[in-house]
């Protein structure tokens, strides 16, 4: 039988507040265990929450992001169970009227778009660290996570294979750096997937069950425990058995999905509305000066820079990958004189894709730790665009300023990488060259194109790469003829 | 100085007659002899209160008093006080001192106001008699072997009995209004939001409101005008331009509208209360006030949907006390889930069990709708009928409670019989309505009888300028219980 793999994702976001959702407690990580922790974020008797407007500026900058409706109003409750490094005994979240309702993501897998929906998107506070290494018979409580704001994201059913999950999951992470909510940083759970997975026979219309893969804190991981889950699932129902709806855990050193909790014991949590705030009402007011805060999105930028820079699909959308990167694109064509030249565009593209990417993923350093600024590389681009240099020059030259040599100019000077575009030094290097390789010639007039490439490049040799190409290309076909 | 109001001690005071820590020493003296007696207080610490006194001299001394810089003040034990054991009348907070202070212990410790004592109370302000404290019930200053109401029942008591001035005390379903009444003080609570509920440990979120309590309404004003105030840690807090509470309190009662609920005069109320309060009334329409007759129909579901509410919310608000961070920890238990069920059934008592219980169960999955649901819906329906009835008069008046000081343990074996002395009260806190209980009586056997007042909202001033006047023509608030004679 075929089988159709059905994955919704549940995405907790942190949101990049200073301080926490419901206090004024720090949001730093790495702090010592309890140093971050006020009175009411470890639930002293007597302590009230009050929601921190910063979190609420986030997710409204989401929703309107991913064109979901804001809800004017909507409820906080509370979720109630006991757990050690639930302070309350209660979660502070939202339940029936979330903050943002609808929306949509569109993602690319290979060559295909897709649109994945989003049921909602809801505000809610983190519960603390549970530590059961290095306290012998006993768990260590670190509240410092507690309280720390975060913004759900609820998909619908909308994906069929692991690849579009983990293409949805980094479309969604790219978003909500690039408007500012949350800093994405998977190692500290700043960003973290639940996925629910289920499988049906391929044309079924009925949703199988499903078991809910909980905290991966890793595209890696979502990739893999959706593979093993979905796999482990086709068996099990191929060998006549069944699925029970279960949360799973994902263990790394297996690759394993491993069931915690079936429905049978999961909780009630007698969610109720939360007595100690007052129902979100968010003005139209509240809305506009969000709207007013949000850059413009990576779907525009990228329908910009195919429209009127004429940059290909897969150029575009690298440069969208993330807000620096489509920053620094801009920043550099704005340095870059004349800018709207799409010759630059698509050698700025090329270079920032290409070259930077590749010494920067060397260097293991992030695009804003890059020792070239955008106004370098654009000085850079502008030797190649008036045949100062050669692309492999201009290669050598960043390079140099890459290690901190100098300016371009300073650079292409120390180095003399000045490209040769003195067409009569040329011709006096061609008619060597042509002298010192009579079979070439020979057999380039005999009609073997490639011995005219290979004239190209002795000439690029004696001229130690300096030369400029098409003036070589030019002057040899002069000297030698038609074939 | 025990026969003092406080606006007589604020004056005795910037007057030097008598300094801060002679009065402060007086009371915890009158504490200490009297305390067997009325067990109105779970804590005090003289050396503490004693430096906070000197420290209002010192104040006095400079010029800078303010109305009740140096007089002592008993609150309710569920005030978290900075350095104080605040124990909510719990075993389960038996050790806990709180690392801070509550917006109204903050705003006492500004005025220069000193710190009493913490006053006994049900468990978690749970209970109408004050029997339900892990620390024994508070008795009775007319007869100890009658109950003080509850929960504030230490803080009616202390006042009564002449152990403070004044103290301070909360109200989620009549826990200021009827221990007044009970033990013949004036109480107050004000509109929900008025006061901030920011270190007040939580009963029930949405009908908790902390009120002072005191000999007369005079009184009242000048606490109140400390105890009222915006707070940005309470999200429920209101925000209102100041106002002084004493500000109306001579003004006439000509014209005066008094509204008598029907709902509130029938059966399950004692003969001599209903001949106290009927007194009352006459000697309101004396004053120039009229009363007309009005409707609460929905009156008979408060009970009902209180007993909904506020469990519901308790059972959350008490999830806390887990033995995790703080509080009682069960000294024997085999994992986590064993550790929190002995925790919490050795360190609750039986009533909050009861309410936790009842609580879990009308949020639980299939009877949320049924019962907490049908609850709120109910209580908007008693906040329609209250501002239905203010459209025909001014003030509500009513009994504060159906009976008297009732013998200790007379209804300690039938719950559902304890939440029936509430049943006056609870509106006012379904609807955050202010409600107030002054003293206008006494039955046969000498025990008080309270009149409550009920004002619309933001009406406090006014509902005092009412009790005031009624106190300048009539000495039932002057009458000392025999343990304050002692």
């Amino acid at each position: 039988m075929d089988w159709e793999i059905v994955i919704g994702l549940e995405t907790h976001a942190q949101l990049s507040t200073e301080s926490k959702i419901f206090s004024g407690a720090s949001t730093n990580f790495g702090a010592l265990p309890n140093t971050q922790a006020c009175e009411v974020d470890i639930a002293l008797p007597g302590v009230l929450p009050v929601l921190n407007i910063g979190a609420v500026d986030r997710a409204i900058r989401f929703g309107i992001a991913v064109g979901a409706e804001v809800n004017r109003r909507s409820i906080f409750a509370r979720k109630n169970y006991f757990y050690p490094d639930l302070p309350k005994g209660y979660q502070i979240s939202q339940y029936e009227i979330p903050i943002v309702l609808g929306g949509q993501v569109n993602i690319r897998v290979g060559d295909s778009e897709k649109t994945v929906n989003l049921t909602r998107a809801h505000l809610e506070e983190d519960a603390g660290k549970s530590l059961h290494e290095n306290f012998r018979d006993m768990t260590g409580i670190d509240l410092n996570r507690a309280g720390t704001p975060l913004l759900e994201i609820v998909t619908e059913p909308d994906m069929r294979s692991a690849q579009e999950a983990v293409e949805y999951a980094k479309t969604l992470h790219t978003l909500v750096r690039w408007i500012d909510i949350c800093d994405g940083n998977m190692q500290e759970g700043s960003f973290r997937c639940d996925a629910n997975v289920s499988v049906r026979p391929k044309g079924s219309t009925q949703l199988g069950t499903r078991r809910e893969i909980k905290n991966l804190n890793s595209f890696r991981f979502l990739q893999r425990a959706i593979e093993f889950e979905a796999k482990w699932q086709i068996e099990t129902l191929e060998d006549g058995g069944s699925i029970t709806q279960a949360t799973v855990l994902f263990d790394p050193e297996t690759g394993e999905t491993r069931q915690m909790r079936t429905k049978e014991d999961a909780h009630d949590y007698r969610y109720f509305p939360d007595p100690d705030l007052l129902p979100l009402e968010i003005d139209n007011d509240w809305l506009q000066r969000a709207r007013a805060t949000l850059p413009e999105l990576p779907g525009a930028r990228q329908a910009r820079y195919q429209t009127d820079l004429g940059l290909s699909r897969q150029d575009a959308s690298l440069l969208v990958a993330s807000r620096e990167t489509a920053d620094y694109f801009d920043a550099t064509l704005a340095a870059l004189d004349p800018a709207d030249d799409a010759g630059a565009a698509k050698l700025a593209a090329n270079w920032i894709n290409g070259e930077l990417a590749a010494a920067l993923n060397r260097a293991e350093l992030e695009l804003n730790q890059s020792p070239v600024s955008a106004q370098a590389l654009a000085a850079l681009l502008a030797r190649v665009l008036d045949i100062t240099l050669s692309s492999k020059l201009a290669r050598e030259v960043f390079e140099g300023i890459w290690k901190g040599e100098g300016s371009v100019d300073e650079i292409i000077e120390k180095r003399g990488l000045r490209q040769i575009s003195d067409s009569g030094q040329i011709e006096k290097i061609v008619v060597e060259v042509i002298a010192a390789n009579s079979q070439q010639v020979a057999d380039y007039q005999g009609g073997k194109q490639k011995a005219f490439n290979s004239l190209v490049g002795q000439v690029m040799k004696a001229s130690k790469g300096k030369a400029n190409p098409a003036q070589v290309n030019e002057i040899l076909k002069q000297k030698l003829g038609n074939p | 100085m025990i026969e003092s109001s406080l606006k007589e001690l604020s004056r005795n005071l910037a007057e030097k007659e008598i300094s801060s820590v002679e009065l402060t020493r007086a009371y915890l003296d009158r504490i200490a002899s009297r305390i067997a007696t009325v067990n109105a207080l779970i804590t005090v610490d003289p050396d503490t209160s004693l430096a906070q006194a000197q420290a209002a001299d010192e104040r006095i001394a400079r010029g800078e008093a303010q109305p009740l810089t140096g007089i002592p003040i008993a609150h309710k034990d569920l005030w978290c006080a900075k350095g104080w054991r605040t124990t909510c009348g719990s075993r389960m907070l038996e050790n806990f001192v709180s690392p801070y202070d509550a917006h109204v212990i903050e705003r006492f410790n500004n005025e220069g106001a000193v710190i009493l004592g913490k006053t006994n109370m049900d468990e978690f302000a749970m209970g109408s008699s004050n029997e339900n404290s892990y620390f024994g019930c508070a008795r009775n200053p007319w007869n100890t072997d009658r109950v003080t109401g509850g929960s504030s029942g230490g803080s009616a008591a202390a006042v009564a009995a002449a152990l403070a001035p004044a103290a301070t005390g909360t109200d989620t379903g009549g826990s200021i209004r009827q221990p007044a009444a009970l033990c013949g003080v004036s109480g107050l609570k004000p509109t929900y939001g008025r006061v901030s509920r920011y270190g007040m440990i939580a009963f029930a979120s949405s009908l908790d409101q902390g009120g002072p309590m005191a000999r007369n309404a005079e009184d009242l004003a000048l606490l109140l005008d400390v105890m009222v105030g915006f707070d940005a840690r309470d999200s429920t807090s209101l925000e209102r331009p100041a106002e002084a509470f004493t500000r109306l309190l001579d003004e006439p009662l000509s014209g005066l509208r008094i509204g008598l609920p029907k709902e509130y005069f029938g059966e399950g109320m004692s003969t001599e209360v209903r001949s106290t309060v009927e007194a009352g009334l006459a000697e309101y329409r004396k004053l120039g006030a009229t009363t007309v007759d009005i409707e609460l129909p929905a009156s008979d579901l408060s009970i009902a949907a209180y007993y909904v509410i506020a469990p519901a919310e308790a059972s959350s608000n008490l999830s806390r006390y887990d033995g995790v961070r703080y509080g009682f920890r069960a000294e024997e238990y085999d994992d986590l889930l064993d550790m929190y069920c002995k925790t919490r059934s050795q360190g609750f008592g039986t009533e909050v069990k009861r309410r936790i219980l009842i609580g879990t169960y009308v949020l639980s999955h299939g009877y949320y709708d049924a019962y907490y649901l049908k609850a709120q819906r109910i209580r908007r329906l008693i906040a329609q009928d209250f501002t239905k009835a203010f459209e025909h008069c001014d003030m509500i008046m009513s009994p504060t409670s159906p009976t008297t000081a009732f013998e200790i343990g007379a209804k300690t074996a039938d719950p559902a019989q304890m939440y029936l002395s509430d049943i006056y009260t609870i509106a006012a806190n379904l609807a955050g309505l202010p409600g107030m209980s002054i003293p206008c009586g006494f039955d046969a056997a000498g025990l008080p009888v309270g009149l409550q007042i009920i004002g619309n909202y933001f009406c406090e001033a006014k509902m005092l300028n009412v009790a005031h006047r009624y106190q300048q023509h009539t000495d039932w608030h002057l009458k000392r219980s025999p343990v304050a004679s002692s």
